[in-house]
């Protein structure tokens, strides 16, 4: 193209920046060895790698002895949920894969990413040989429903309203299947244990604190005297308080404001101790959003006529929300790590069922393989979360300069 | 119901829309206005003048409560503007707000910007809320940027979608406080030209701005403040080519 311009145009071309002209070898002299301090930098990094890898994957293949895993994997699934009623867990997860298949087909994007993950976590147990044949079939099924819900998502009609009705209906659903409350024979929560218990008491506490958090860190800005000191009251205490203390005060404290025979069950307790402990926290975040947000916005809102409650839901939290999302999920990702303290107050969530399984004398000494597995476990998902909130941030971002 | 009460006197052409009778506002123990009292008729365009601190901003502020008075009365087509939430709503209906930092909402398409009020405060259809954004863009000059986002425009751009969206809300009076003064040079006169156009279609401006050109070319009246009174008004020749008083000959000197 440019040959056919005559000289006076070409000249008007912009460059490209000049190439990089370094290879493999050239890059490791410019960043490794470019001098005698960073050489040796270098080599001491290499073997420091090298005697710690190695000793790791002789640990894993060798002298670990994962049996200890694999004959309890139930037990750190699902605890103590027997063995005739698990098709319940299993129909939760269905549920949870349809939904996941639905929402990548109807939003790809993160969602369609974590259902990829959904599905290769799928995969790991069908080939591995420990998980029963049923457990198989019912996971093979759970491939098919993502796939089902992959594929049809985009075709249903009104998909978005159905899929976001279905998720927000799938969590009343689950702890129904779960403890069956009469209609299927009653599970009692003191036996649900394992991965479920900890997924059940994470996310309740991360949704329901994130609009009561909402609500204290707009009470906190609030105007009204009595709201504005009850909401900084309630928010210093707990921050002031050790969630372990919280989950001791649940267990102990609210038996004794409750009236005689009534009583609420020990997991809804915890439950409730973590909500509102997170919600704390949770609305000093927003706050931090809210303080975030010109003086310019609220103006130009009021000066157009909008009600308090319109310009706070349109333009004020919308975008206090999203500078805060960071540190939402990072509120997140410790609440889900925080639920390991339930173990103290008798609940066998993941860690317990580690702490019962370890001291199984049958796998005395086994400990190590233990805390790598649940740590694994623990890692898969809080890493998911925070991945998930790196995309929405971006996805969010948009018109940003 | 008290919304129809309080949308029956509308004025006519000529008639007064706006009347602030001895205002009067402290900044803490800082006396900003002292005793402001003007009137403007509907369809006048006044332009507000006065050394930075003059208090100039605040009055224009004033007249949709985004500033609050501690004394006298500030009447809106006929509304009182008083504490009643009410009545601060019904004036707020009535009046656009352009300003110096465009606040445009980052959030939200320049389309979404314009028409979030007209739908959620004057309930208007969606389409037909759409529509009459598209001709307001069309006005202001800028059809093409309506699906983009406010970070996306130029100052000049987003000061005009500012102005449309002000329009959006088909107001009495537009107030504008200082809407070129953030602008960078080049783009003064795209706004300026928008403001233009209004000011010939015979709507109510109350312009706080340094734009002389401006002010002598538009303005029906001139208002110049100073210390957080009004010194001297009149029309652009009177005050341009022979001003009464000290304190406005200073000013003037200073500036041209």
């Amino acid at each position: 193209m440019s040959s056919n311009l005559k000289p006076e145009q070409t000249a008007l071309q912009t460059l490209d920046p000049p190439k990089s002209t370094l290879g493999v070898y050239g890059w490791l002299r410019k960043n490794l060895f470019n001098s005698f301090f960073n050489t040796l930098l270098t080599i001491i990094s290499i073997l420091v790698i090298y005697y710690i890898l190695k000793g790791s994957i002789t640990w894993v293949f060798t002298t670990a002895q994962w049996a200890v895993i694999t004959e309890n994997y139930r037990l750190f699934m699902v605890g103590q949920y027997s063995s005739e009623q698990l098709w319940r867990v299993w129909t939760c997860l269905g549920l949870v894969s349809l939904l996941f298949g639905l929402s990548a087909g109807i939003w790809k994007g993160t969602i369609r990413n974590l259902s990829i993950v959904l599905i290769i976590l799928y995969l790991v147990h069908t080939l591995v040989p420990f998980v029963s044949s049923t457990g198989k079939m019912w996971i093979i099924i759970n491939i098919g429903i993502v796939i089902i819900g992959y594929l049809t998502g985009p075709k249903i009609p009104k998909n978005k309203a159905i899929t976001l009705v279905g998720w927000s209906l799938s969590f009343p659903l689950i702890i129904f299947l779960l403890n069956g409350f009469g209609v299927f024979p009653t599970v009692k929560t003191n036996i649900w244990g394992g991965l479920l218990l900890t997924l059940l008491i994470s996310i309740v506490a991360i949704l329901v604190s994130f609009p009561i958090g909402i609500l204290l860190a707009l009470g906190r800005t609030s105007k009204l005297p009595i709201i504005k000191y009850f909401c900084i009251l309630y928010i210093e205490i707990i921050r002031g308080i050790p969630l372990i203390t919280v989950f001791f005060m649940a267990q102990i404290m609210i038996p004794l404001f409750l009236p005689e025979g009534f009583e609420i069950n020990n997991v809804i307790r915890v439950m409730i101790g973590a909500t509102l402990f997170t919600a704390a926290y949770m609305a000093e975040n927003v706050r931090g959003g809210l303080q975030s947000i010109p003086q310019g916005q609220f103006e130009a809102a009021k000066a157009m006529g909008l009600n308090p409650v319109h310009s706070m839901a349109f333009i004020i939290m919308p975008q206090a929300l999203r500078a805060v999302i960071p540190a939402m999920v990072g509120q997140s990702i410790s609440m889900f790590k925080d639920t390991t303290l339930v173990a103290i107050v008798g609940l066998i969530d993941l860690l317990g069922i580690a702490q019962t399984v370890k001291s199984n004398p049958e796998f005395l000494g086994r400990h190590m393989e233990v805390y790598v597995f649940i740590a694994l476990v623990y890692w898969i998902i809080a890493y998911s979360m925070s991945y998930s909130s790196r995309r929405l941030e971006k996805s969010l971002g948009v018109g940003e300069r | 119901m008290g919304q129809t009460k309080l949308q029956v006197n509308k004025a006519k052409d000529g008639e007064e829309i706006i009347a602030c009778d001895r205002i009067n506002k402290w900044f803490g123990a800082l006396h900003v206005l002292k005793d402001v009292s003007l009137s403007v008729s509907k369809g006048e365009v006044v332009v507000i003048l006065g050394p930075s601190g003059s208090g100039k901003s605040t009055f224009i502020r004033t007249i949709n409560a985004l500033e609050e008075i501690q004394k006298g009365t500030i009447h809106i087509d006929g509304i009182n503007l008083s504490h009643d939430v009410k009545n601060i709503e019904a004036i707020r209906k009535e009046t656009g707000m352009v300003f110096q930092q465009f606040n445009l909402f980052p959030h939200m398409t320049i389309l979404k910007n314009i028409t979030l009020a007209p739908i959620w405060v004057r309930k208007k259809p969606k389409a037909e809320a759409e529509k009459e954004a598209f001709e307001l863009l069309e006005r202001v000059g800028i059809p093409e940027q309506a699906h983009k986002y406010p970070g996306q425009l130029s100052g000049g751009q987003q000061q005009r979608v500012a102005i449309a969206r002000a329009l959006a809300m088909q107001p009495e009076i537009m107030l504008f406080d200082e809407p070129t003064s953030a602008l960078d040079p080049e783009m003064i006169k795209e706004v300026l030209d928008v403001m233009k156009e209004l000011a010939r279609s015979g709507i109510t401006m109350l312009v706080v701005t340094h734009e002389m050109g401006f002010a002598r070319e538009v303005a029906d009246r001139i208002v110049l403040f100073d210390e957080g009174e009004i010194i001297e008004t009149g029309t652009p020749t009177e005050l341009f080519d022979n001003p009464q008083h000290d304190r406005t000959k200073l000013f003037l000197s200073q500036i041209l």
